[in-house]
């Protein structure tokens, strides 16, 4: 497998606050990636360089070894990047088909087929014609995921799919993850959702004050000292072998 | 089964109102056809009907209006982006029509010819205005468009080409009075309705699809493959164009423009309070909006020898709008009718669930938790 998606050493700071600090993290080419860390440990900050929204101070973003590094948002789109936010942002005053459409690269009646059948397949497809601001928190995430899907994006960057959800909606999302992914699509997913993330993720990256502290299988990065340490503080004795693999 | 059963009573439900829903939008077309086609004809024919130049005048200047404000809207109501320098383009079109003429020497029905050569030095003028003003939003954009429109309005009175304060007069048109009137209200009724075409159709376009993403959330927009700048710059052209066109047709109607009558304060406060009162981005708001808006304020200027007194109204009026309908006439009314269609029916209608949302939850394969049987976990499948 090769990296498709790969930062090196990205720095990125707010005033004196460093968001990102010599931040590499490497996503397989069709895998699902899990980004987890605590609180402002520069998960967003990350995805906001990633695809554009961000400038990074240092360093360099590659999407399957081609530079991209500080290209615009809607380059990056085109390149196949597709991602959604922590807070869901849609455009309310349009209806749920016109939200797809924005997406879409063409127009006509195959575009819009096309974006009925990503809505069937996230099960939204009977609010097709209502205003998108009239949608629930849950449909708004899946509204999201859907048009990040129209341009056929080869990697998907999802910014806490699972939060704010029931549980039901968590096992509809993790399903149309794993079908994305048995497809061939890449995911990086930025979650807080422990179950969530280890069960859907073949590889996790852990961030801490902006730094890469562990990246490797769910399993070991679960009981990882330095992983409990970035989550719980530095109280732990840090004597324990590192059981998960460098990044 | 019980599910079963309820699940294709669902769809059946679904399948009737979407069969219900289809023949009231048709019907719906069919009356907006028929109204369409009794404004047409109304307009068409309310010259012959009131031929009386006083009347044709508010007419004409309704009409300019219309085209006007719909071109804002097309950029502003679309993209909301708010501009308050769109007296740029209707004074710049104006004085090119009137310096061309002059300088040219073209006299007659022949300076109906510069209209184009109006609308291109429109388009040109907002092309390096649009590049400096679009890179900012909100606020600070209504604040660059409202410095440039002062910028032009100094350089109307101060330049020798613009005739300084005395402006430039437009050459004779070899017209009777009897008819001066009538051939500038079909003029301007024309101008109008091409402009609601376009204003229709970008609306229903890709194109304009986009300006109202930008309209809701420009970044997302952009990350999702919108060339922000490229759209927004091409709207803000068409609809200087289209304004700077009009000016011209202005011009010849009044045969006069003046630096403050050209390039006036409160073309782009009448502009929005239009847009406004009628439901800013919707078609047919802002042209409602002009056909109560200008004659109106026409009527206190002449009626009242107090000029002041129709911009103290207009801004009165402002005031209400903003309290009391401040989505506009048309959303709101649009809102009303709903409601009253609706009342009793359930707020949305309801959605038969896909096979997907129908499966039994699965459980994350994630160590402690066991899979269903049957259910290989996603990452063995996949290899």
């Amino acid at each position: 497998m090769s990296a498709l998606l790969r930062t090196e050493g990205v720095r990125k700071a707010y005033g004196g606050v460093h968001a990102l600090d010599s931040c590499t993290v490497e996503i397989d080419e069709g895998t699902v990636a899990g980004l987890i860390g605590p609180n402002g440990s520069g998960k967003t900050t990350l995805f906001n360089v990633i695809t554009g929204y961000a400038k990074a101070d240092a360093g360099q973003v590659y999407l399957a070894d081609k530079k991209i590094t500080n290209v615009a948002p809607d380059k990056v789109f085109a390149l196949g990047i597709g991602r959604t936010f922590q807070l869901t942002r849609i455009f309310a005053s349009l209806t749920v088909l016109e939200n797809m459409l924005v997406a879409s690269k063409h127009g006509g009646a195959a575009a819009r087929n096309r974006a009925m059948e990503q809505l069937e397949f996230v099960g939204i497809a009977g609010h097709h014609a209502a205003l998108a601001g009239t949608l629930s928190y849950g449909q708004r995430k899946l509204l999201e995921l859907a048009y990040v899907l129209v341009s056929d994006p080869a990697v998907i960057l999802l910014d806490e799919p699972a939060g704010g959800v029931n549980l039901s909606l968590v096992n509809h999302i993790t399903d149309r993850i794993r079908e994305l992914n048995a497809a061939g699509k890449t995911f990086l997913i930025v979650e807080d959702n422990m179950e969530f993330v280890m069960g859907l993720c073949d590889r996790v990256t852990v961030l801490d004050s902006g730094a890469v502290v562990a990246a490797g299988p769910p399993d070991i990065i679960r009981t990882d000292r330095r992983v409990l340490n970035a989550y719980l503080g530095d109280d732990l004795e840090d004597d324990d072998p590192h059981p998960g693999e460098q990044a | 089964m019980k599910a079963d059963q309820m699940k294709a009573g669902t769809v059946k439900a679904e399948e009737a109102l979407v069969g219900t829903t289809a023949t009231s939008v048709s019907r719906q077309r069919a009356a907006a056809g028929l109204a369409l086609i009794v404004l047409a004809v109304a307009a068409i024919a309310f010259p012959l009907v009131f031929s009386s130049p006083v009347v044709t005048n508010y007419a004409i200047y309704a009409l300019i209006f219309v085209a006007v404000v719909s071109a804002w809207n097309v950029f502003s109501g679309f993209s909301g982006y708010i501009s308050l320098g769109h007296a740029v383009f209707f004074g710049s079109g104006a004085y090119t029509v009137g310096i061309a003429a002059r300088d040219w020497h073209i006299n007659g029905v022949a300076v109906f010819g510069l209209l184009p050569l109006a609308a291109a030095v429109g388009a040109v003028i907002a092309v390096p205005f649009g590049l400096v003003a679009l890179r900012v939003r909100r606020h600070t954009f209504i604040v660059i468009t409202i410095a440039v429109f002062f910028i032009f309005q100094l350089m109307a009175f101060n330049f020798s080409f613009t005739g300084g304060t005395v402006g430039v007069a437009a050459p004779f048109l070899p017209w009777s009075p009897t008819t001066f009137n009538d051939r500038f209200y079909y003029i301007t009724l024309g101008c109008a309705a091409a402009m609601i075409v376009i204003a229709v159709l970008i609306r229903r376009s890709r194109f304009g699809l986009q300006l109202r993403a930008i309209r809701d959330d420009e970044d997302r927009a952009r990350g999702l493959g919108v060339h922000a700048m490229r759209v927004k710059l091409t709207a803000f052209v068409l609809s200087g164009a289209v304004t700077a066109l009009v000016g011209g047709v202005w011009f010849l109607y009044l045969t006069q423009v003046e630096p403050p009558s050209g390039f006036d304060p409160l073309f782009d406060l009448t502009l929005v309070l239009m847009a406004f009162l009628g439901g800013l981005g919707t078609i047919t708001g802002p042209i409602i909006g002009a056909l109560i808006i200008e004659p109106g304020q026409l009527y206190l200027t002449i009626r009242f020898t107090n000029g002041y007194l129709s911009e103290i109204l207009l801004g009165a009026l402002f005031l209400l709008i903003v309290l009391f309908v401040p989505r506009g006439l048309v959303p709101t009314a649009g809102e009303w009718i709903r409601r009253l269609r609706t009342r009793g029916r359930p707020a949305v209608v309801p959605v038969a669930p896909s096979t997907a949302v129908a499966a039994p939850p699965r459980v994350l394969p994630e160590a402690g938790r066991q899979a269903p049987p049957g259910e290989a976990p996603a990452r063995e499948a996949k290899r």
